[in-house]
């Protein structure tokens, strides 16, 4: 369960943030999370409904979008289809995951006096 | 304040981020790979399921080595000593890393582990993860290769069930295969195809810490990456280390 670890950062990024711009308080993150980031949206909005209490993130909504796996040819640009071997299909070389593993903090709403 | 009428209601900001949320660890991985670079060392991160035979793979790994490199080792783990002790007896220097609840380590982690090791000696350190094959695959200890342990025992479908941990590593080792004489319908090209279908370029080694099968290959990969990073480069990691001490 990283996704405890993963909410931790977030929180004390988006406290930073919030202190730099004199926030009174944070009303929604967004933040992108990738199919093959290794971290599992609900289990992270899970850890986030734990750690928020008491935090600057107390009354902020957080907004997950989810992003999924594309893969391409690095040479051709071809997409490369996660089915059987990960190579393009015109010039065999091996594939490169385009986006898909992001773990990243987008945006913040908050709430400046 | 509202602009509109002078209400009073905070005024709604929108600020984009648009960074890593766990930048601080990438910052503290970039930050051990100025300690490697300094020293010389090429880092591995050990990766694998509790069982898959980390521990034995670097016990053999050592004993096979003989002078060649200098081998040495950090060993995370929830609880316990063990590892560390088993690695020590074999020869390796090693320090423990215990995590308590983390299921992973991260770079700060291994960091302060650096600094109570006399890794200034050293041409290897293997990093020995938390057995686990999900979550240390999220997070870059300033490694410069990632190699996965995988048991036989474990089943050919392991790399489809967790492509994460698969897909990025740079090196697979088929863990145990002297017991597959024993396992019905499972096979080295079993794994083979498996891997084949998330790692864009795929390789294995299979190997058997126990008869020795498979370590000289093993070794000889190690060889072909400690000379790609043959020289020392002092200086870089003075310049950031106050940033993470």
């Amino acid at each position: 369960m990283h996704e405890y670890s993963i909410v931790e950062a977030l929180i004390s990024r988006v406290a930073e943030e919030a202190a730099a711009r004199g926030a009174s308080g944070v009303s929604r993150l967004y933040v992108k999370i990738g199919a093959l980031s290794g971290v599992e949206p609900e289990l992270l909005a899970a850890a986030y409904e734990t750690f928020r209490e008491r935090t600057v993130c107390a009354g902020a909504e957080l907004k997950i979008e989810r992003v999924e796996e594309r893969w391409a040819c690095p040479q051709c640009g071809r997409t490369v289809v996660r089915a059987g071997a990960l190579r393009c299909p015109e010039c065999g070389r091996p594939g490169r995951l385009v986006e898909g593993d992001e773990i990243v903090l987008e945006r913040i709403e908050m709430e400046v006096p | 304040m509202c602009l509109e009428c002078g209400c009073g209601d905070p005024e709604i900001v929108a600020v984009d981020v648009h960074e890593k949320i766990l930048a601080g660890n990438e910052r503290a991985a970039a930050h051990n790979r100025e300690h490697f670079a300094a020293n010389g060392i090429l880092a591995i991160n050990l990766m694998g399921s509790p069982g898959s035979g980390k521990t034995a793979l670097l016990e053999a790994t050592a004993a096979r080595l003989g002078r060649e490199f200098r081998l040495g080792a950090v060993s995370g783990d929830l609880a316990t000593e063990r590892d560390a002790e088993r690695l020590r007896a074999a020869g390796i220097p090693a320090r423990s890393i215990t995590t308590g609840n983390a299921c992973h380590l991260d770079a700060a982690m291994v960091h302060r582990a650096l600094h109570d090791f006399s890794a200034d000696r050293l041409d290897i350190l293997a990093i020995e993860n938390v057995g686990n094959l999900v979550c240390p695959a999220v997070y870059d200890l300033g490694q410069h290769v990632s190699v996965v342990a995988l048991s036989v025992t474990e089943g050919e479908d392991k790399p489809l069930k967790y492509p994460v941990m698969f897909l990025k590593a740079d090196l697979v080792l088929l863990t145990k295969v002297d017991l597959l004489p024993h396992l019905k319908g499972v096979s080295v090209a079993g794994f083979a195809d498996a891997l084949g279908r998330v790692m864009p370029a795929p390789k294995m080694i299979a190997v058997s810490a126990y008869h020795g099968d498979g370590l000289d290959e093993w070794i000889g990969w190690l060889r072909e990456r400690l000379a790609l990073r043959a020289g020392k480069h002092p200086g870089a990691h003075a310049r950031t280390h106050g940033r993470f001490a």
